[in-house]
């Protein structure tokens, strides 16, 4: 089991004519993953390797049966494309773009929500339920299916804390990059719902950092009653006040946003903080 | 991006928000010629970017051209979170009958843009909100247009006789026409928010002045660095202190840095993963000299200029690289460190970690120049550490 994703996921990519578009394209398919098209506007017609390619996303759907869409258009054009996704009848939309405005976000995030849909990102490395699915950037072969899931801010980090999983033999449900950004789609707690419903996830790890307060939101969740372990790592604790940490989401505010509020919320609420990367799999086993 | 006040007051006139005669002044003649042009009392502000300039002594009276000469003149040697004050806003000064707080920002916890309003304007507003908690008001705009007259009146708490504050004894009054007014200037900002890209746009205080008007006496507002790229009639407004030179130097070259006080440089790609780096150099007990996230591509170029911007940096005592290949390649990442060896005097111990996308490749290039390269992370950093504590591992 999974969560989001499963072997039967056909996907879309908006922007496959596109350097990382076609690259991200085809590495998806080498990895099982069922993308059955693609978009890029005037392109329509041609083909990406055995992936067509349509003008509009609503095509490309009524042609493809795809329930899914990744995005890899550049920055001003990824709210447009955020929206025709969610005009048309996927169910679930994932923006790898970096830089999109906050305002267009706070925009969108309205307007997917309004429309029943899911977004997961921007500014993230998309979600992977391995050996079934892959919607996303990040290298396949560090992952193994089995009983963790991860949800995380960050893309590399997590890539970091999964070859630990890996390596220390706990397989993961889901992996989910919800993005860096301060306004993202899907957050710590309607992912941490899913995970707690999944049959298939034992236990869960969250990745965080300083920035916001969507940690201390999670850790409140949790401590009403979470029905499977939850461990979490807070990056950043030795970034200063006021300065952007490379997400734009990343950065502590007054008083808000520290890594102290975070590990202490998390620490209230009964979850596992640990200090290193690797001692993850101990604390998910201890 | 910041906003200096006398640049947002540009913003603020160009969407009809009222603001106080003023002029710019960069010397003591200037501000003496801005005092005797708007007549009377003025008030000289500093122009930096960080707050607390009253009580660093940054906001000062004068009544006279030789008065505002001397006032400038020392407001000039100020130096005010790290900054010389190097611009002055010499306005007509005002009097204030009350004084609100109102902002529109785009809130990270509600993924929304909303009003922050409050009677208590004047002192910092989390200052208000220890002090006067109920008397903060959020409230919500639709996102697409903006706050809606009922709504909003209703969210100040204006009631029927205008008091403001949940109706709490003692809370003041708001005539309903104030109020109205207030929402105006409400729907002003956010058209300036939404239409310029703005994460916040704040008026503290917003006066009320005699005869009823309401006057923004002071404002701040911060451009969402993601906007700017469609915003190039705003680009000009970028002061040079916000950042330090090696962080514009490291924007320029598309690499993303912080500079810090430790003495372990760091070139990591990936924000998230770069963040846990530093983390782990200071609990194996050294301190990173820096963020830097080389971000997803495979350039060469970025890791040459990513080493010479941190050989560049004073008091760097070795170099950890830490890289997760995934976009990345690690072949290039290597490549990147051969030619910058060439090309730069790097004079520090190098830690290299690489792991992922082409990782073998990327160790045979390093080891054909007799480079090693460490698989695990907490070994590479315990390595690095040694090097800056005195060589015991």
């Amino acid at each position: 089991m999974s969560i989001l994703v499963d072997g039967d996921t056909k996907v879309i990519v908006q922007g496959i004519t596109g350097r990382d578009g076609s690259f991200h394209a085809r590495s998806m398919l080498a990895y099982g993953t069922k993308v059955v098209g693609g978009v890029t506007p005037g392109k329509g017609g041609t083909s990406v390797d055995s992936m067509p390619v349509f003008d509009a996303v609503d095509e490309a759907v009524r042609s493809t049966g795809a329930d899914a869409s990744i995005i890899f258009v550049p920055a001003r054009f990824a709210t447009a494309a955020i929206r025709e996704a969610a005009d048309s009848p996927i169910r679930l939309i994932v923006c790898i773009t970096e830089g999109v405005p906050l305002v267009e976000m706070a925009q969108s995030y309205r307007y997917v929500k309004d429309r029943g849909k899911l977004l997961v990102g921007p500014n993230c490395p998309g979600l992977i339920s391995p050996g079934k699915c892959k919607i996303g950037i990040m290298p396949g072969q560090i992952h193994t299916p089995g009983g963790v899931g991860v949800i995380s801010r960050s893309g590399t980090l997590t890539y970091e804390i999964v070859y630990n999983l890996t390596k220390a033999g706990l397989g993961q449900s889901t992996c989910i990059g919800i993005g860096g950004d301060p306004i993202t789609g899907l957050g710590f707690v309607e992912v941490l719902e899913m995970f707690g419903k999944d049959q298939g996830t034992d236990s869960v790890v969250i990745i965080g950092e300083i920035g916001g307060e969507a940690e201390e939101e999670a850790a409140d969740y949790v401590k009403r009653g979470y029905p499977k372990k939850v461990v979490a790592f807070i990056a950043g604790r030795t970034a200063p006040p006021e300065k952007k940490m490379g997400h734009a989401g990343a950065i502590i505010s007054g008083s808000r946003g520290t890594p102290d509020s975070k590990i202490k919320a998390f620490g209230d609420a009964g979850v596992t903080v640990v200090d290193r990367p690797d001692q993850i799999p101990a604390a998910l086993r201890g | 991006m910041k906003l200096m006040e006398y640049q947002s007051r540009q913003l603020l006139e160009e969407y009809g928000i009222p603001v106080p005669e003023a002029e710019v002044a960069d010397t003591p003649e200037a501000a003496s010629a801005a005092q005797a042009k708007l007549g009377g009392m003025v008030v000289v502000k500093a122009q930096v970017l960080s707050g607390g300039r009253g009580k660093a002594g940054g906001v000062r009276i004068a009544r006279t051209p030789e008065d505002a000469a001397a006032v400038a003149g020392r407001i000039l040697a100020l130096e005010i979170g790290g900054h010389r004050v190097q611009r002055l806003l010499v306005t007509r000064a005002v009097k204030s009958v009350k004084e609100y707080y109102l902002s529109v920002l785009v809130d990270r916890n509600s993924k929304g843009i909303e009003a922050v309003f409050s009677d208590k304007g004047g002192i910092t507003i989390e200052e208000a909100a220890a002090g006067h908690p109920g008397r903060i008001r959020h409230i919500a705009l639709d996102p697409f247009r903006g706050p809606d007259e009922a709504a909003f009146l209703a969210g100040m708490g204006a009631d029927d006789q205008g008091a403001v504050g949940g109706g709490a004894p003692g809370s003041g009054a708001l005539d309903p026409k104030v109020a109205r007014g207030i929402y105006e200037i409400a729907a002003s900002l956010y058209r300036l928010c939404s239409e310029k890209d703005c994460s916040l746009v704040e008026l503290n205080p917003l006066s009320l002045v005699e005869g009823g008007r309401l006057v923004a006496l002071d404002a701040k507002i911060v451009v969402d660095d993601n906007g700017l790229p469609m915003h190039p009639e705003l680009l000009p407004l970028r002061n040079p202190e916000e950042y330090g030179s090696d962080e514009i130097e490291a924007r320029e070259a598309g690499l993303s840095y912080v500079g810090l006080d430790g003495n372990i440089g760091c070139m990591v790609n990936g924000a998230g993963l770069s963040m846990a780096t530093m983390d782990l150099i200071k609990y194996y007990g050294a301190a990173p000299a820096n963020f830097l996230d080389i971000g997803g591509s495979s350039n060469p170029e970025k890791v040459v200029k990513a080493f010479s911007i941190l050989t560049g940096k004073p008091g760097v005592k070795a170099i950890l690289i830490n890289i997760f290949g995934g976009i990345t390649r690690c072949d290039d990442v290597a490549n990147g460190i051969i030619k910058a060896r060439s090309m730069i005097e790097i004079g520090v111990p190098i830690v290299i970690r690489l792991i992922g996308t082409n990782d073998a490749k990327a160790k045979e290039i390093l080891k054909e120049a007799g480079i090693e390269a460490y698989n695990d992370l907490g070994e590479a950093i315990k390595r690095v550490v040694s090097y800056v504590n005195g060589g015991a591992a």
